[in-house]
């Protein structure tokens, strides 16, 4: 299979869990993507769900987290089987990337939610609808 | 051309006050002298003329032998007779063959006489065919007098006018006029209009006087029509006036349908209307001549006695010309010479008499119109209604003269029966004038009727075979006529009413007017020394009386004209000396009249002098022979010297020579009768007015039915109202009513039928079309605001929006590729 690894993924994660092969398998990618899935799901649940503007910086948290798993997955030779293309060293650098730009975004969210309770004393993100139309 | 300068000068005039009039001097009050300069300017034209002519073709007393030599029948010879008579004196004058253009030393030639008289074409309008409309002349010692007579009491009366109508040089208040409101009408003054008016008249008039033939007479005819009726409604506020300029000219109008029918009549069989013969350049540079009117009807080969011309004869003969056309449809040429040689006997049997009856008789109708005779003559008195300069220059001297004068210029053409039927008519005219003119009390009344009476006495001599004596009387009664008129018009001015029966003894107060006005009424009843001398109205009355007198003899069935005429004289006689003594003489009736008397302006008594001095001696002949009489002898048609005799209407009529009226037993006899009937009525009046001897309301007790008939004008108005003016207005009702009751309906329905589908189509408009729109509006406003509320500001929704969203995408993603994979 010579097609991108992304794909190759989605392809092989969606399969997977269509046939409930993955318990009884030796460990692949595909155990990993489903851990990535899952710390997304979690994350935009918890981005969604919670009411505290902290709550939902951590939910991008996860969810960054999650991508980054992914990556990590697919950087990896040994989770593939013998002669299979990865991403390599490029995966792990992508991961360093994303840590670093969920830093940054961290801080630019966190300078926004204290603007926010400097302005209407509270963090609670439903009180944030000046945008209502 | 001195003549067409003459006649162009008032038209100058006319179109110089039309455009320039109210800024001449204040109020205009220069036009005047622009008018009358320029009428004096064709007077002195006129006479330059005159002379002209004179000097080319001197007047002379031409021979008179003693004895009514055989007289022609149609074909015949004349058997050495000059034309032409001094009238006045019986004496022989000697034969002067030395000078004059006619001798008589040959014995039988003037047969042939001809006139002296140029006639040519100015401008030419219309050419078509046969008819050719042109403007062009014909001049002879008729019409070179007719302009000296025209512009000289034209003249008169422009400088009269110009001293009369001096109240319409400021505002003015018309106290005939009462408005509505209550008042009387103030009006700004018209000074300058009136003598356009009088200058567009004269130009008018001379048109007429100068025409060279029918079309041209028959436009200057309805012009002067025109200008009667502007000057006649001068005062146009007055319904009297507006209505009396109406009457005038529709009665015209009535002449004209007459007219008209001449026209086509001659028109028709002859192809020409020109009068005399006209040279035209044919091809081939040839000379053509195409004969006029007087040489179809009296040709020269036949020695100008009168015949039905060829063209009237071959229309009347249609049936056979067309027989003959087809007989020889392969040889036409045969045809043509066929139709020549039988055209005599055709005439022999009398084809086309008729149409030359009434080509005559359709002419004589114009001048029925026109000259106010029986049964036309209504419209004459109430033409009194325009001011006195124009009752005396248009409707006493000019334009009424103008019917007689196309009478005395068409004389060639008229038939025996034609001259008959205008000798009745005159004569009926002039007793009827006469006897209303006898119990009339307005002035300016009187003397109208006297017009009409006197236009009768020229109708009846020209109609009797008097052309001299016709126009000779015409030109007289011009000049006098006038001065009666003028002179009515002082005393009208001096005391500011028409009325007769207010005026009386104004003679002492106003001598220079009591004096010219006398001189007027002795010579309209032609007073004068039997035998010697007289004033000019003596002459030509003497004249008429001399050939109606011989008429009579001649035609004995027909002797009542004689009768009529001198009749007529005693009438005439007697109203006017009653005018005069009503106004002039005895003690005044009304004092508030008499105090204001006072006599005329010297502006306004100088013509009046001048036309009485003119009065006096325009009939005498001076020794050596220069007299009108003799001057209108050069104009004499051809062929008229002789007696004539035809006619088929009435039996064989003769119309004897004019110049066997002088001749001694007949022209005592009418020289008697005239005097007598001239003394008796001039008797009668002052035995009724002056003395006071019989009291006219008594006689007028005596005779009442009588005097209501003349009273009342022998209800001509009222019969012409009953017959002609009522149905009109019927029919005009029916029109009206017509159109208000159905046409306006229909329109009316019509708008209501438009009014409702308008109302059908707003209401689509509003319920279907705006709804429409309004309901498109209406969703796109519901459907903003449902959307709306997807913006509900709130955080963890718009998270929700976007995880779902995406994760959808993905989905979709992947089963298209999962399909392309496949696929």
């Amino acid at each position: 299979m010579n097609h991108f690894p992304f794909v190759d993924g989605m392809q092989s994660a969606m399969g997977a869990v269509l046939a409930v092969g993955l318990i009884d398998s030796p460990v692949s990618v595909a155990h990993y993507l489903v851990v990535g899935a899952v710390l997304f799901t979690a994350g935009v649940v918890c981005m969604t769900v919670k009411r505290n503007a902290l709550g939902v910086l951590m939910g991008i948290e996860l969810v960054l987290n999650g991508a980054n798993v992914n990556f990590v997955a697919f950087s990896s030779p040994y989770l593939r089987g013998e002669g299979a293309v990865s991403l390599g060293l490029d995966g792990q650098v992508i991961a360093l990337f994303v840590i670093l730009l969920a830093a940054a975004e961290a801080a630019v969210a966190l300078a926004i939610t204290l603007n926010f309770y400097n302005n209407h004393a509270t963090v609670d993100i439903d009180r944030a609808d000046d945008l209502k139309g | 051309m001195l003549l067409g300068l003459a006649w162009l000068a008032p038209l100058v005039s006319f179109v110089a006050i039309l455009f320039f009039g109210p800024r001449m001097g204040p109020h205009g009050r220069n036009a005047a002298w622009v008018a009358t300069a320029a009428i004096a300017t064709s007077l002195v034209l006129s006479l330059a003329a005159l002379g002209t002519w004179l000097v080319a073709h001197p007047v002379t007393a031409p021979v008179h032998d003693a004895h009514a030599a055989a007289v022609g029948h149609d074909a015949g010879h004349d058997a050495g007779h000059d034309a032409g008579h001094d009238a006045g004196h019986d004496a022989v004058a000697p034969s002067s063959a030395d000078h004059g253009t006619h001798h008589e030393s040959h014995g039988d030639h003037h047969a042939g006489r001809r006139p002296v008289a140029y006639a040519g074409d100015w401008y030419t309008l219309y050419h078509g065919g046969a008819l050719t409309l042109s403007i062009g002349w014909y001049i002879d010692a008729l019409t070179v007098l007719m302009f000296v007579v025209v512009t000289f009491i034209a003249t008169c009366i422009h400088v009269y006018a110009s001293g009369y109508m001096h109240d319409e040089l400021h505002d003015v208040t018309d106290h005939e006029v009462h408005l509505s409101s209550g008042g009387h009408l103030h009006r700004p003054g018209r000074f300058s209009r009136f003598f356009q008016a009088l200058s567009l008249f004269c130009f008018s008039m001379l048109g007429i006087v100068i025409a060279g033939n029918l079309a041209m007479v028959f436009i200057f005819w309805e012009l002067v029509g025109i200008c009667s009726w502007f000057l006649i409604g001068f005062y146009y506020e007055r319904k009297t006036a507006s209505t009396a300029a109406n009457k005038a000219f529709i009665v015209n109008r009535v002449g004209d349908f007459g007219m008209l029918i001449g026209l086509m009549a001659l028109w028709g069989a002859l192809g020409t209307l020109h009068f005399a013969d006209t040279t035209v350049a044919g091809p081939g540079d040839v000379a053509i001549t195409r004969p006029g009117l007087f040489s179809l009807v009296r040709p020269a080969a036949s020695g100008h006695a009168l015949q039905v011309p060829d063209g009237m004869v071959k229309f009347a003969a249609a049936d056979e010309v067309a027989l003959i056309v087809v007989d020889h449809a392969e040889r036409p040429h045969d045809g043509v010479s066929e139709i020549a040689s039988r055209i005599d006997e055709w005439r022999d049997m009398g084809y086309g008499r008729w149409l030359l009856f009434i080509a005559g008789v359709g002419i004589f109708c114009g001048c029925v119109g026109k000259s106010a005779q029986f049964p036309l003559f209504v419209w004459l008195p109430d033409a009194m209604e325009g001011p006195t300069p124009v009752s005396a220059l248009v409707h006493s001297a000019t334009m009424v003269a103008a019917g007689v004068y196309l009478v005395g210029r068409f004389y060639p053409v008229l038939t025996p029966d034609v001259l008959l039927v205008i000798a009745v008519v005159g004569g009926i005219t002039l007793f009827i004038a006469a006897t209303i003119a006898l119990v009339a009390n307005d002035i300016k009344r009187v003397l109208a009727y006297s017009t009409v009476s006197q236009l009768g006495y020229m109708m009846l001599a020209l109609g009797v075979g008097g052309w001299s004596a016709g126009l000779f009387h015409l030109v007289t009664h011009a000049f006098f006529k006038s001065l009666l008129f003028l002179c009515s018009g002082s005393v009208i001015h001096a005391c500011h009413t028409n009325d007769m029966r207010k005026m009386g003894g104004l003679a002492k107060v106003m001598p220079w007017t009591a004096g010219t006005m006398l001189v007027g009424c002795l010579a309209i009843i032609g007073a004068g020394v039997p035998f010697v001398v007289g004033l000019s109205g003596y002459y030509s009355k003497d004249a008429i009386l001399a050939q109606a007198l011989s008429y009579s003899q001649a035609n004995p069935s027909w002797s009542i004209l004689y009768y009529a005429v001198a009749g007529g004289a005693f009438l005439t006689a007697f109203y006017m000396f009653r005018l005069w003594f009503m106004t002039f003489a005895g003690t005044p009736r009304d004092h508030h009249v008499a105090d204001h008397a006072h006599e005329s302006p010297a502006v306004m008594v100088a013509p009046l002098a001048v036309l009485a001095v003119l009065a006096v001696v325009a009939g005498w002949t001076l020794p050596g022979g220069f007299g009108l009489a003799n001057l209108l002898e050069q104009a004499r048609p051809a062929g008229t010297e002789a007696s004539a005799t035809g006619g088929f209407l009435f039996g064989t009529l003769t119309v004897p020579a004019e110049h066997e009226s002088h001749a001694g037993a007949i022209h005592f006899m009418a020289t008697m009768t005239a005097f007598t009937t001239a003394a008796a009525g001039v008797l009668l009046a002052a035995v009724m007015y002056l003395w006071r001897i019989v009291s006219p309301t008594v006689v007028a007790g005596i005779f009442r039915p009588i005097y209501t008939l003349f009273a009342s004008r022998w209800y001509f108005d009222e019969i012409y109202h009953a017959i002609f003016v009522l149905p009109v207005l019927g029919i005009a009702h029916l029109a009206s009513g017509f159109d208000r009751g159905i046409i306006d309906r229909i329109i009316s329905g019509v708008a209501w039928t438009a009014r409702q589908m308008a109302g059908i189509d707003s209401w689509i408009d509003r319920t279907l079309v705006d709804g429409l729109v309004d309901a498109t509006a209406a969703a796109t406003w519901t459907a903003g605001l449902e959307l709306k509320k997807l913006q509900t500001g709130r955080l963890r929704q718009y998270v929700m929006f976007i995880v779902v969203g995406t994760v959808a995408i993905f989905v979709l993603a992947s089963m298209l590729f999962r399909a392309t994979l496949a696929g």
